[in-house]
């Protein structure tokens, strides 16, 4: 199986998509870049279909949490082309006041319990998927706990600050 | 909604409600599963999980490092030692450490011994859930043995928080050197017998092959890796397509399956057994070829210094301090490693902002993926198929939830 190599992919990316992938960088080897909300399926789809390497595996699907960035959730994606031994990430900054990304359940079945623990945890909500319910947390629990305002430790104590505990 | 239906008051209903779970002795762990039933046909089911959820993505970014560790630990608790060393690696390829070989193998020998206690677990509750106790009760006593070997490497059995980052905390001795030999000899007698008892047992066969089969196209549908896949015919093991700690020097083969039932699962497993035995052998081989007391990298400024060290010379004093506090050097990047857990691939995604602690720790679970197809899976199931379909997953519910 032939090599691909990420500028290969990069330029294949750019000439679909244009300015919609920005933010192109090389972590330790793996191939990141960023794009919008209102092309991510697309994106998903060209990755998993058309590109040199096909990325047929959803590795995983997590969010991060930026409290001071205007976009403040980060919703990342992992792709894996197993053929070709190449991996991917791509992420997409949303609204934290307003984060609704469209699902990948309709790409991958994977997606279906990673959506889930996103939503669970950060409070994402996947548009479209089938059963956007929580996961680990008890439906009782009304807040998204991941979610960088919400501290570790009971802040009703004086004892336990989070700041004497790493951050 | 697919909200679990608890009970049902309508006796016209021809549906039986069961719920399975939370602690039911046939699932063997925290899951649980609210059925309906025609008969003993399964009609619908809906997993709840997250019964022993304990934020460990939350409770890691307040904490340094190294203490993420014992967390790791509690993750699939049936093979603490991968989670370990995945860990270990996830920081060392952020901070571009370098291991010597003979950790590397050290490390090999240590994460085969896991996937062997892993499979142990697995193999002998399938045969255990089909009626087999004598085979389960053969085999289990070598998992004894393995955690007597991690005892001996770093004094705990199940929750090892074995090594460090940068290495291994002491050498192995020359006693976890003669156990390790002395389970290289036993265990292979152990295992022959265990598959002659239950390979072609009829018996067996008629319970598992044919059941519960799984196409490769539905297994890359729905994430599933490890074991699970490759019974399905897809050889993706992370150790050969992706290779950490020196795996690219040795010789094994990665056994596939056809039909991804749960006889095949079984024989994977089996095979993936024989198949450690010989990594192990060639990892002990190996190291007649290194110096000998090498036991981490010569990076002091990440490895936990040792305690008289730490009480005896200033270096290793400041050393100690530094990196306890959570004030270390390291790069300002994320980084996702993977390594081959017992379940399938262990992933860590870590964002490092140059605080203290991570700015965000992911860990893909490959237990909690490969769990999202029970419920669809048994729909037409019979329940006591099911049941031993959920044992050939081999779902840890630490790694379920955690």
């Amino acid at each position: 199986m032939a090599e691909v190599t990420n500028q290969e992919l990069i330029q294949q990316l750019t000439e679909k998509f244009g300015e919609k992938i920005v933010g192109i960088n090389e972590p330790y080897g793996l191939l990141t870049f960023e794009t919008t909300k209102d092309v991510i399926i697309n994106v998903l789809a060209f990755l998993k279909q058309n590109t040199l390497a096909s990325f047929n595996f959803l590795t995983d699907i997590t969010a991060v949490h930026y409290p001071e960035k205007k976009h403040g959730i980060a919703v990342v994606y992992h792709l894996h082309s197993m053929v070709n031994k190449i991996r991917i990430r791509v992420k997409v900054f949303i609204d934290e006041h307003h984060p609704e990304i469209p699902t990948a359940t309709t790409l991958w079945n994977a997606a279906n319990w990673m959506e889930r623990e996103t939503y669970d945890l950060f409070g994402v909500k996947f548009e479209g998927h089938p059963d956007l319910r929580r996961i680990l947390n008890m439906d009782e629990l009304g807040v998204h706990p991941m979610l960088k305002q919400y501290p570790l430790e009971d802040p009703n104590r004086v004892d336990k600050k989070d700041e004497y505990f790493g951050r | 909604m697919n909200q679990p239906v608890y009970t049902d008051n309508d006796p016209q209903n021809e549906l039986v409600t069961l719920n399975l779970g939370p602690t039911h002795p046939a699932t063997h762990g925290v899951f649980q599963n609210v059925i309906q039933l025609d008969g003993e046909r399964i009609v619908s089911g809906v997993s709840t999980i997250g019964y022993i959820h304990r934020a460990f993505e939350k409770i890691a970014e307040h904490r340094p490092f190294y203490q993420i560790t014992p967390l790791t630990d509690r993750l699939n608790y049936c093979s603490s030692p991968i989670n370990n060393m995945g860990w270990h690696m996830t920081v060392e390829k952020l901070l571009n450490i370098k291991m010597p070989k003979r950790v590397d193998y050290l490390r090999v020998i240590i994460m085969e011994l896991a996937r062997i206690s892993d499979h142990i677990i697995c193999n002998t509750i399938i045969a255990q859930d089909t009626g087999a106790t004598t085979t389960f009760l053969y085999l289990f006593q070598f998992r004894e043995h393995i955690y007597e070997i991690y005892e001996e490497i770093c004094g705990a059995r199940l929750t090892t928080n074995i090594g460090r980052i940068g290495g291994f905390e002491r050498d192995f001795n020359e006693i976890a050197f003669a156990k390790i030999n002395k389970f290289l000899k036993e265990f292979p007698v152990a295992l022959r017998e265990f598959e002659s008892l239950l390979n072609r047992n009829r018996i067996f066969i008629d319970r598992t092959a044919k059941v519960a089969a799984v196409s490769a196209e539905q297994a890359l549908d729905y994430g599933w890796t490890g074991p699970l896949l490759r019974s399905a015919g897809v050889d993706y093991d992370v150790r050969v397509s992706d290779p950490y700690s020196s795996y690219e020097d040795f010789d094994f083969e990665v056994p596939v399956g056809t039909s991804g039932d749960i006889y095949d699962r079984y024989l994977v497993r089996n095979e993936e057994m024989w198949q450690s035995v010989r990594l192990i052998e060639q990892a002990l081989e190996k190291l007649k070829h290194e110096p000998a007391g090498i036991f981490h990298a010569d990076v002091p400024e990440f490895y936990l210094p040792a305690k008289e060290e730490v009480y005896n010379n200033m270096e290793a004093l400041i050393y100690h301090f530094k990196i306890v506090m959570g004030e270390i050097d390291a790069p300002k990047a994320e980084v996702y490693h993977s390594v081959e857990g017992g379940n399938g691939e262990l992933g860590f995604y870590l964002i490092n902002d140059g605080g203290r602690t991570p700015y965000r720790l992911h860990f893909r679970r490959p237990s909690f993926i490969n769990y999202q197809m029970f419920a669809p899976m048994s729909k037409g199931m019979l329940l006591s198929d099911a049941i031993i379909n959920m044992s050939s997953m081999n779902i840890i519910a630490g790694e379920l939830d955690a």
